[in-house]
């Protein structure tokens, strides 16, 4: 749907982007992930081609980025705006014409969103009469409208009340469904374990991890378990299969969390443990995007990757 | 290209369809109108006195004993008979004159008007057209002539009309009224260049601050917004000039025809209309309208462009609206008077000044080959300054929060896409 090869954007005084490449695939929910002034939005503009390149070039469908495409695009900025004093309906038509749409059709579509969402009495309002909830919604419309292949999404959740967010989210994966790829960049961690198929992560202009989010949470598995057992509780030895990072005593029970020994597995840990107490539980633990993200972000800062 | 056409349609819409748009379009014609009339009125006033005068006449020489006529504001007296007492006698009164008139009262200034201030011109004016109606009579009667006949053989109005020679024949060539039209055409320009231009700059800020502007130019190339702008924002200026010319024409004929007499300014207002190749000043008006207004339109893009709000824009707004300013003061002081000095026709060659300066001289008739150069210069310039204004644009309309200078801007320009 998406390839990004190898592109390095320059401003004067800092490099934005070096030599970053990444995949997305169509029907894909892609995340862009990265601290502030990473280079995300730098990205974001290029694919929306807002700006170009230095070097490296964009594939959209198999061909290389040009002006037809911007029709098969919607993108919704972080930073939000619409003309203040334009009526909100005669706003998003002009919007959607401008991305390619007749004026008749752009008129049905509306009407159908703003009924979807709960904005029928909006049409003659003026941006400046809505709140900014509001406006964030009406923006969201605006993105969507034309029915684009690729919609893009920098922060989408910033600015919504949980409310909205909710919704908002739920319309992003509903438009998922339909077929449409979406990229967005975000900050919000759960979003993107309950979002997103893959992700990419910049840092310092430099992208330092991507793939499925099943793949890399799987890959940075560190063979660490939580227990939970009732029972007399353990004295540990030393001779156990395992290697305790910390225990907790419960109500009747004891929780510990262990890393396993190296040239063992989790069937070790209950060979163990069953002739001792009675387990309750056994889980491994699989380290969230969040910390994922934290160790990846703090490496690559100290400069010990 | 039906992107443009969409932003142009947008920008003119929402401009003409502002109530302020629409007030603008009819008070701006009553203004002029309101205008004329006060300047007339004043202008016949003045010709008149405001308070009573009373002249005492002491006359010497027998020829103006009871001839003056009074009129509402000036009384005239012939009690006193000695000017030394008269003058004692009215050393503190205001809105008294002695005036004396000498056996040979037509020696030069040998007519003398004493007051406590200085006798008004409209005062002295009546007085001396009197005397001199009075002692013609006199004359005419001393060689036997009867002045009643005389004064209706004498009914003839000549007035001079100059002509200019030329190849292309004889034409008439009303300095004033030239005058005139060349200073209402540069002083429009000037005002229309930044009202125009700094509508084009409010609305760039506007879609920055708004930040609708990365929505926009993911849609469009950034030179289409800007283009389609300024453009539409010209259209919203032509719209307004065809209904002021349409309406004050409308004005003027209404008007025309209830103060439709000889002498009064909106007679010769119509009359200048008549007397001037009206459709060539029009046309040269639009095209250094338009012309001008490109070129500094998209100057004035440029620099919304780099600003975060309408208050910074004045540390560039000044270098760019200098050289309109200097011809315009220079417009309405000198170059009306010599518009064929070597200044003159400097300025109206250069892009930045033309527009101005040109519109002065232009009523004069000047040269076609120098009408010419200025028109495809004007062109070449405001081409030039579109492909510099885009560069930056493109550029500065996705800068935030970091203060703008030239050299900013420079670095701008020879970014690559």
């Amino acid at each position: 749907m998406l390839s990004i090869r190898n592109i390095v954007k320059q401003y004067a005084g800092h490099r934005a982007l070096s030599d970053v490449s990444l995949e997305v695939e169509s029907g894909q929910i892609f995340g862009l992930l990265g601290p502030n002034g990473a280079g995300k939005t730098s990205l974001i503009r290029i694919v929306n081609q807002i700006t170009a390149p230095d070097s490296g070039e964009v594939y959209f469908k198999g061909e290389k980025l040009n002006q037809s495409h911007i029709e098969r695009i919607g993108y919704l900025p972080e930073e939000r705006g619409l003309y203040k004093k334009m009526e909100i309906g005669e706003q998003m038509i002009y919007l959607a014409r401008l991305k390619g749409l007749s004026r008749a059709e752009a008129q049905k579509r509306l009407k159908f969103w703003f009924e979807k969402l709960g904005m029928e009495t909006w049409w003659k309002k003026k941006i400046e009469e809505l709140s900014k909830g509001m406006q964030q919604k009406a923006q969201f419309v605006a993105t969507v409208l034309h029915e684009p292949d690729l919609i893009i999404l920098d922060e989408p959740f910033s600015g919504f009340d949980p409310v909205n967010a909710e919704l908002i989210k739920d319309e992003i994966l509903e438009l998922n469904k339909k077929g449409a790829t979406i990229l967005f960049s975000t900050h919000r961690m759960e979003s993107v374990e309950e979002l997103c198929d893959a992700i990419a992560l910049i840092n310092k202009s430099h992208k330092i991890l991507d793939g499925k989010v099943k793949h890399i949470r799987n890959s940075y598995r560190n063979e660490t378990y939580f227990v939970e057992y009732a029972g007399e509780q353990i004295i540990f030895d030393g001779n156990q299969p395992f290697e305790v990072v910390n225990e907790a005593i419960g109500d009747d029970s004891y929780t510990i969390k262990i890393k396993l020994a190296e040239g063992h597995n989790s069937n070790d840990i209950l060979h163990y443990l069953i002739p001792r107490v009675r387990v309750n539980m056994l889980q491994e633990v699989i380290p969230s995007m969040h910390e994922i993200f934290i160790e990846k972000v703090n490496l690559n800062t100290t400069g010990h990757e | 290209m039906n992107k443009v056409l969409l932003i142009i349609q947008r920008e003119y819409l929402t401009r003409v369809r502002k109530k302020s748009f629409i007030v603008m379009i009819f008070v701006v014609p009553m203004l002029i109108l309101v205008m004329g009339f006060v300047i007339k009125l004043v202008a016949e006033d003045s010709d008149k006195l405001s308070t009573l005068e009373t002249v005492n006449v002491i006359d010497k020489s027998g020829v103006f004993d009871h001839k003056f006529r009074n009129d509402k504001n000036i009384k005239f007296n012939y009690a006193l008979t000695d000017l030394k007492s008269a003058k004692e006698l009215l050393k503190n009164s205001e809105g008294i004159s002695i005036l004396y008139i000498p056996p040979d009262y037509l020696q030069k200034d040998s007519v003398q008007i004493f007051s406590k201030k200085k006798a008004s011109l409209p005062l002295s004016d009546e007085i001396e057209k009197q005397m001199n109606e009075i002692a013609f009579s006199d004359n005419l009667l001393k060689h036997h002539i009867d002045p009643a006949l005389l004064s209706s053989i004498k009914k003839t109005n000549i007035s001079l009309n100059a002509i200019e020679i030329s190849d292309k024949g004889d034409k008439s060539a009303n300095i004033g009224q030239n005058m005139i039209i060349g200073i209402a055409c540069a002083i429009f320009i000037y005002l229309s260049l930044f009202i125009y231009g700094g509508q084009v700059m409010r609305g760039v800020i506007e879609e920055k601050t708004n930040r609708i502007i990365e929505v926009v130019i993911s849609s469009v190339k950034p030179f289409q917004l800007m283009l389609g702008k300024i453009i539409g924002v010209g259209l919203v200026g032509l719209t307004q000039f065809s209904a002021w010319i349409i309406l004050s024409a409308m004005a003027t004929k209404i008007a025309g025809h209830s103060f439709n007499t000889p002498g009064s300014g909106l007679f010769n207002a119509l009359q200048v209309i008549q007397t001037i190749p009206f459709g060539f000043i029009l046309g040269c008006f639009i095209f250094y309208f338009l012309s001008g207004y490109l070129l500094y339109a998209a100057l004035f893009a440029a620099v919304g462009s780099a600003v975060d709000s309408e208050t910074e824009t004045q540390q560039f707004m000044f270098p760019i609206t200098l050289p309109l300013l200097f011809t315009y003061i220079l417009s309405v002081s000198v170059l009306f008077r010599a518009p064929d000095s070597p200044l003159a026709v400097w300025l109206s060659m250069i892009p930045f000044t033309a527009p101005v300066a040109m519109m002065v001289r232009i009523p004069f008739e000047p040269p076609v080959w120098q009408i010419a150069i200025s028109m495809c210069l004007m062109i070449a310039a405001f081409l030039f300054t579109t492909y510099v204004a885009s560069r930056i644009y493109r550029v500065g309309v996705l800068m935030y929060g970091k203060k703008a200078s030239f050299k900013e801007m420079a670095k701008w320009f020879f970014y690559k896409e």
